[in-house]
Parts: C-alpha cells; sequence; structure tokens
C-alpha cells in the first residue's frame, strides 16, 4: 500500500464534493450498492417499528394451529398457532441485535484495537498477536461458533459472544495491515516530529485513514453474522424459543414443514433479504470506499 | 512447518481449560468421594499443566482418549464417520468448480452485459441464502412436490454407487451454493485481471481464435486464485457439513459435533474439533503448497 492508492478514495471524495448539486450521481455509480442499503434500512425500519406493524403479539397463540395463509393471517400460522408474519418482523429485531451486538460491540473493537495496537508498536505485541489470529483461523468459522456455543451453552448472549470471537480475528488482521501501511507515510512522521505522543497519532491520524477497510468489513460482517445466528438458532443452541428469531422459527418449523411449508418458507426468505441487503451494501461500499479489496 | 505446529500445539491448549470445569458442572447428583474417584480417574485431579501434557502426549500417540457416552474411542469414531463427510464435501467442490468456473468466465467475457449482471446477482443470492432453509426447500420440494425420495438406508458408494449419488445429491446441492458463489466471483475477477494482460493481448494480436486463448492462455493464469479459494473453502465444508448432516439425518463428522455437545461428550467434542482443525490447516497447507508448484513465480522460504 502506498500513499497513491489512499489518495485515490480521497481523490474520489473531492470529485464528489465538486459535484454537490446531482445527488443522484453515487446512486447512479453504485446501484446495486444502494439497493442493498434500502433493503437494509427497511429491514431496520421493520424491526425498529415492530410493536406498530405487527398484526399480533409474537407469542400470542390461537386455537388454529397450522393455518395456511388467509386474510387475516398473511402467511399463515405456526404449530403452536403464532402469526408468522408477526414473529417474522420481531425476529429481525432478533437477527439485527445479535448481529450488531455480536459485530459492533464485540468483534469490531477488540479486534481493531489489538490490530492497530499491533500494527502501531510491532514488536511482542504483534508476534503474539498475530500466532493468535492465525490459530483462530485454524477452525472453520462455523465450527468454532458452534464449539464455543456447545461449551457456554446455549443461548442468544452466548450465540452473540461466540460469533464476536469468531470475527474479532479477521477485524484485528485487516486493522493491522491497515495501520502497517499508514504507519510509516510522512505524515505519521511529522506529526511525530512535531512531538505528538503515541495516542495522539492513533487516534487522529492512524484511525481516520484505516477507518474504510473496516467499515466494509464491518458491513460484510454483519451479513454472516445474521447467517450464522441464524445457522445455531436452527440447531437449537441460539436464541431460544419461545422468543422469534428467524433461525429458531425454521429449526421448530422445519418438522411440520409437509403439512404447513409456509411455516418454513417464510423465515428463510426473510434471512435470505436481510442477508442480502447487507452482502450488496457492503459490496457497494467496497467499491465506493475502498477500491483495492475488490473481489467482483 | 514450525508455524503450523504451534498453531496445533496451542489451539489444542484452548479447548481443555473449560471442558474440565464443565464436565464436573454437568454432574449434578453425585457424591464427593466419587466426583473424586471420578476426577483421579479422568486425570482432573492434577494441576491443569500436566492434565495438558498427558492429553498432548495421549494425542501424539494417536489416542484421541474415550468417548463419555458409549465408551468408544474417539478416534476410531472420527474415522469411521470421515469417509462420509469427505465425500459430501469433496463432492461439493467437484460441483462447485464445475458450475461456477465456466460461468466466472463466461461473465468475465461477456463483463458488464446483461448476462453478466445476471450471473452475478444470482451469485449474490447464493451467498445470501442459508444452506439450511435450502436443504428444507429442497426435501420439501422433492417429497411434497415430486413425491419422491431417496432410499433411506445409507448405501455405501463402493458397494452402491447409483444408489449413493442419489442420496448426496440434495446435500452437496445444498452445500455446493454458497461456495458456487465464492468461486464464480473469484473466477470472475481473475479472470478479468489476466485478460487485461500483455500476453493475452498478444495473443489476440496474432490471430489467435478466442477460444484457444481463453482456455491455454487466460483460464489456465486464471485459475491459480480460483484453485486457492476452492481449497480453503474445502476446509471451511467441515464446518458448513454440521449443520447439512443434521438436516439429512448423514452419520458424518459434523454430526458427531453437534452429537457430543448435546449428550455433554466433552473428550469427543474436543477430539473431533481438534480433528477438523488439524484438517482445515493440512489442507490449507496443501493448497499453499499447490499454489507455490503451479505458479513457479511463487516461492516460500
Amino acid at each position: 500500500m502506498t500513499s497513491a492508492t489512499l489518495a485515490i478514495p480521497r481523490a474520489r471524495a473531492a470529485t464528489r464534493r465538486l459535484q454537490k448539486g446531482r445527488m443522484w450521481r453515487p446512486i447512479q455509480r453504485y446501484p446495486i450498492g444502494f439497493l442493498g442499503a434500502a433493503i437494509v434500512v427497511l429491514v431496520v425500519l421493520l424491526a425498529m417499528s415492530a410493536d406498530l406493524i405487527t398484526p399480533y403479539d409474537p407469542v400470542w397463540q390461537i386455537d388454529e394451529r397450522l393455518t395456511p395463509p388467509n386474510a387475516d393471517y398473511i402467511l399463515g400460522l405456526d404449530e403452536f398457532g403464532r402469526d408468522v408474519f408477526s414473529r417474522i418482523i420481531y425476529g429481525a429485531r432478533v437477527s439485527l441485535y445479535a448481529g450488531i451486538v455480536s459485530v459492533i460491540a464485540i468483534a469490531l473493537p477488540i479486534g481493531s484495537v489489538l490490530g492497530v495496537l499491533a500494527g502501531y508498536f510491532r514488536g511482542w505485541i504483534d508476534t503474539l498477536l498475530s500466532r493468535l489470529v492465525d490459530i483462530m483461523f485454524a477452525f472453520p468459522a462455523l465450527l468454532l461458533a458452534i464449539t464455543i456455543v456447545g461449551v457456554l451453552g446455549p443461548s442468544l448472549t452466548n450465540t452473540m459472544i461466540a460469533i464476536g470471537i469468531v470475527y474479532a480475528p479477521t477485524f484485528a488482521r485487516i486493522a493491522r495491515g491497515s495501520t502497517l501501511g499508514v504507519a510509516n507515510l510522512d505524515y505519521i512522521t511529522a506529526s511525530r516530529t512535531i512531538g505528538a505522543g503515541s495516542q495522539r497519532i492513533i487516534v487522529r491520524h492512524v484511525l481516520p485513514n484505516i477507518a474504510a477497510p473496516l467499515i466494509v468489513q464491518t458491513t460484510l460482517a454483519l451479513s454472516t453474522a445474521i447467517l450464522i445466528e441464524a445457522t445455531l438458532s436452527f440447531l437449537g443452541l441460539g436464541t431460544q424459543p419461545p422468543m422469534p428469531s428467524w433461525g429458531t422459527m425454521l429449526g421448530t418449523g422445519r418438522r411440520y414443514m409437509e403439512l404447513a411449508p409456509w411455516v418454513a418458507i417464510y423465515p428463510g426468505v426473510a434471512i435470505m433479504i436481510a442477508v442480502l441487503g447487507f452482502n450488496l451494501a457492503g459490496d457497494g461500499l467496497r467499491d465506493a470506499l475502498d477500491p483495492r479489496l475488490r473481489v467482483a | 512447518m514450525f508455524g503450523v505446529s504451534l498453531l496445533v500445539f496451542m489451539m489444542i491448549r484452548i479447548i481443555p481449560g473449560d471442558i474440565v470445569d464443565l464436565m464436573i458442572g454437568s454432574e449434578l447428583y453425585v457424591s464427593a468421594e466419587y466426583r473424586a474417584e471420578l476426577r483421579a480417574q479422568y486425570g482432573l485431579d492434577k494441576p491443569i499443566y500436566i492434565q495438558y501434557v498427558n492429553w498432548v502426549t495421549q494425542i501424539v500417540h494417536g489416542n484421541f482418549g474415550i468417548s463419555l457416552r458409549n465408551n468408544e474411542p474417539v478416534l476410531g469414531t472420527i474415522l469411521r464417520r470421515l469417509p462420509l463427510t469427505g465425500e459430501l464435501a469433496l463432492l461439493s467442490v467437484l460441483l462447485s468448480a464445475a458450475v461456477a468456473v465456466p460461468l466466472g468466465v463466461i461473465s468475465a467475457v461477456k463483463q458488464n452485459t446483461a448476462t453478466d449482471f445476471v450471473v452475478r446477482l444470482i451469485a449474490m443470492v447464493g451467498l445470501s441464502v442459508p444452506n439450511f432453509w435450502l436443504a428444507a426447500m429442497l426435501l420439501l420440494m422433492t417429497g411434497v412436490v415430486f413425491h419422491w425420495q431417496p432410499q433411506l438406508l445409507l448405501a455405501p458408494p463402493w458397494i452402491d454407487p447409483w444408489t449413493n449419488l442419489q442420496q448426496m445429491a440434495m446435500p452437496v446441492v445444498a452445500l455446493s451454493l454458497a461456495l458456487m458463489a465464492i468461486v464464480m466471483r473469484m473466477t470472475r475477477s481473475s479472470m478479468l485481471e489476466v485478460l487485461r494482460q500483455d500476453y493475452v493481448v498478444t495473443a489476440r494480436a496474432k490471430g489467435l481464435v478466442p477460444s484457444a486463448i481463453m482456455v491455454r492462455h487466460a483460464l489456465k493464469n486464471a485459475f491459480i486464485p480460483v484453485m486457492t479459494v476452492l481449497g480453503v473453502q474445502l476446509g471451511a465444508l467441515l464446518g458448513g457439513t454440521v449443520v447439512i448432516e443434521v438436516i439429512f439425518g448423514l452419520p458424518g463428522i459434523g454430526r458427531l459435533v453437534i452429537d457430543a455437545i448435546s449428550a455433554r461428550d466433552y473428550p469427543m467434542l474436543q477430539g473431533t474439533v481438534l480433528f477438523i482443525a488439524t484438517m482445515f490447516t493440512l489442507i490449507n497447507l496443501l493448497v499453499d503448497m499447490t499454489y507455490a508448484y503451479l505458479d513457479p513465480r511463487i516461492r516460500y522460504a
């Protein structure tokens, strides 16, 4: 990584500022990314306004189990006579909550703090952290999450901890790499010359310049975090009933699938839409912020 | 090689610490004497580092311990279940490569056309579909719509390959979709990179048939990163099989993990996870070596 490649995003931002009046420009440029962002915003809004828009309580049961979708219950009733639509909307809360806590509250801060420290100070901190990250990467992500939850005991909290632990190394690696890239640039040296301390340099100069890849990774990790939460819940290791989680709905609904396919179909569609939203948004962000990381 | 040995060495260390406390915590109504006796029997009364050393020594001798549930040796159970999971993972990688590589090439050659857009969109959706949901939908479709279901009793591939393939079809498809998406995206970007290279332009300039350029010049070079992804994902599939094996009721290694968790069979869980992680590491190492072999420009010290 050189100063030239780093300058690209900023050059682009400058160009964009020049065209301030044309607000549609970025949307035209990254239509798919904005589609993803729109899906994410929609899912977030639905989750936030769940109390207002759901027709029924997500755990309220009526004595008409497995009723097919009709005008009253647009996605039908599940095996306990609960409204599938309402449960899916509330399930969005659980999914987003799990994703946000595990990625933004656990993996991102832990990973990036360790990564920045390792990349900035080098030496034994770096050696230790790199070894640790290597070890974590020796486990397939899903298997590691399943094992952690299996050992800690099944619950939503433990699921979030497990996902956080699984993704922290990814953030650490990215933060370390990016920090190594900027740590020797002239402006850092300059700022040290005028007597700035390490803390000031890291906060004022390093962090802003490594933010882009971390933001991109956060978005992409949110999509996989939602998938892993759903997978663990599906296996009965994550969110515990009766709390409505998409994975749990699928896991318990699976047994009634042949009688009542709607119980299993719609939670899966919900997972797919939410994950797709984060994936598209993440890809779009990567194209916009960090062209070096572009894969497709 | 030192790095890898250190890696395996240390990741074993992560697991046992928790296991000891939890194993005792799970035995509710036992007298203190019996507890002490049990601890002594499993060597849990000794300091943690001694236990650890003992455990590693045993592992090195090929003894992964005894299952708490049925007193079978852990390693024997793992090895007995390995072929099924291995077949599942291998077939998935093959299927993914067979479908995704051509799609990726087409997408790259026709960059920014409708075809490219559709293929990329499908790949994106493929990345977002939870594999357990896809598996459930496959079961639903074949069972309810087509009234077809493969024979329940598992047929080993070396005795009845056709029945075995029928039984493996759905799990493999469910497992492959996400991998196909990843491989397709990798093939596409790698092809795009290669197609811009001078030697491809030269080949085109000297009048070679486009298909010859594609296969001989472009794909051959674009394939290296794709190989890497395939190899790395082969390891990741070992994790993915956990869910798939549970849904399709296949007695493989993934299923072993879940069974061990629900039975609180810690030696089994510990052994299986270690085993999978070792496999994963070995596969990655193998991929790295293949990488250096395929591209002589890359040399590892």
